[in-house]
């Protein structure tokens, strides 16, 4: 396979070249575009990088962490503000996987991967593209499909930092310990207001063809305190929405039979 | 498409080799620079056989473009050993039988060396943790995290086996 590779100093540069050559894709660490080589996939023959070093920052802007699309799930590990992440970081690959894949990367990656992905959903993600415009997370993976038009060039994520650390939870459901690939991941953002759950925010991957908002749980959340009334009410509803699919890791009747099962226990151990 | 220089320091040693671009590591360490420890599994960075070591991380070769590692150092097996002594890692494998087939044991062996450079004193659960992303389908298991641990404990105890 003949491959063109250019390098760019920006990413206004690199989204100005993907956007005039339907063949080109963005490189960033490697783990889901290098595969692809590797598999000698034809339909593309171009790949654009980006050595402008902004990519690879974080900071707090108020009460949200504004990450790097091409910081890697290790660098982010090593970052004490991006703490309520380390479960979904460490979730991802074995060290070397985490050594090269990116935040920015993992939203482009297809299901049963991408549960970082979940993570950044259930904290009110934006995604921060070239040209500066914001989109929510929901919204990106949902036109995340590349026959809507060229992918844009993702440069950072703003995720809502949690007030505490007991607020933010996240579970991975794998066949294959410690390190496998998803049946299915979940995350939850449960922050409270005089014991009530405020602003609930509950995510799953692996259960559609992208990690999704479980908007049915929030609903049965909210306004509720975290017991096991609610959970329990939660659980009923965990399904509402869900296309779970069938792959080499599950079957669509699996995933659909245990996930209320593991959203409870996610639930339950926040309760704690 | 024309070829792209890369200049490296391969276990040591300066090294410069025009690649391919688009073109993986593994692909260059084995047939341009003849480092044929690092193994081709499956392409798709799921076994770790190709692990190998850039600027000091840990990194699966089959899934990094060459043309990224221009001015970088990579190290591989073939350069953890000092001349004929084997590194004691290596020594501890052989010890624990921790090798079966020999087909995953030299990315074990690098992600175990990273584990020790960065946390001397491993738990067994960081071990479990440092070569999860290495799988092997001989030894079970058990006898690399004991080879490993069994290190840990003899530079802890200043006894070495190399």
């Amino acid at each position: 396979m003949s491959i063109n590779s250019l390098v760019c100093s920006s990413a206004t540069e690199a989204a100005r070249l993907l956007g005039s050559n339907p063949r080109a894709r963005y490189f960033g660490g490697g783990t889901l575009v290098m595969r692809a080589i590797n598999e000698g996939d034809q339909s593309f023959d171009t790949i654009i990088r980006i050595n402008d070093p902004e990519l690879t920052q974080m900071q707090i802007a108020g009460n949200r962490l504004v990450i790097g699309a091409g910081v890697t799930m290790s660098a982010l590990l090593r970052h004490r503000d991006a703490g309520f992440l380390h479960a979904a970081a460490r979730s991802v690959g074995g060290p070397a996987i985490r050594h090269m894949a990116t935040v920015g990367g993992n939203l482009f990656a297809q299901s049963p991967y991408g549960d970082f992905a979940t993570a950044l959903l259930a904290l009110d993600a934006e995604v921060i593209v070239a040209d500066g415009s914001r989109m929510a997370l929901v919204d990106f993976l949902a036109r995340r499909n590349p026959s809507s038009g060229p992918t844009p060039v993702v440069t950072q994520v703003s995720v809502n930092r949690p007030a505490s650390a007991g607020d933010f939870w996240f579970l991975k459901v794998s066949r294959v310990k410690p390190k496998g690939i998803s049946v299915m991941s979940f995350a939850a953002h449960l922050p409270r207001a005089a014991n009530q759950l405020q602003q609930v925010r509950v995510a799953v991957g692996a259960m559609a063809p992208t990690p999704v908002r479980m908007l049915s749980v929030e609903q049965a959340l909210e306004g509720h305190a975290l017991d096991a009334a609610s959970i329990e009410a939660a659980a009923r509803v965990a399904l509402e929405g869900l296309t779970p699919p069938t792959d080499a890791i599950a079957t669509s009747w699996y995933r659909s039979e245990v996930a209320p099962v593991h959203l409870k226990r996610l639930l339950t151990g926040a309760m704690r | 498409m024309s070829k792209v220089p890369v200049q490296l320091t391969l276990n040591g040693s300066d090294r410069s080799v025009f690649v391919d671009p688009g073109q993986n590591l593994l692909d260059v360490l084995r047939r341009s620079l003849g480092d044929l420890t690092p193994k081709y599994g499956c392409g798709q960075g799921t076994c770790g056989c190709c692990t190998v070591m850039i600027d000091g991380e840990t990194r699966l070769s089959c899934l990094t473009l060459a043309e990224s590692v221009d001015g970088c150092s990579v190290e591989t097996v073939a350069g953890i050993g000092e001349g004929a002594q084997l590194h004691e890692l290596q020594t501890a494998f052989m010890e624990h039988f921790a090798a079966q087939c020999g087909f995953c044991t030299t990315g074990m062996l690098m992600s175990a060396k990273h584990l020790l450079d960065n946390n001397p004193s491993p738990t067994r659960d960081d071990v479990v943790e440092a070569i999860s992303g290495n799988i092997c389908r001989c030894t079970g298991y058990e006898p690399i995290i004991n080879a490993i641990l069994d290190v840990a404990a003899r530079r802890g105890s200043g006894r070495h086996t190399s």
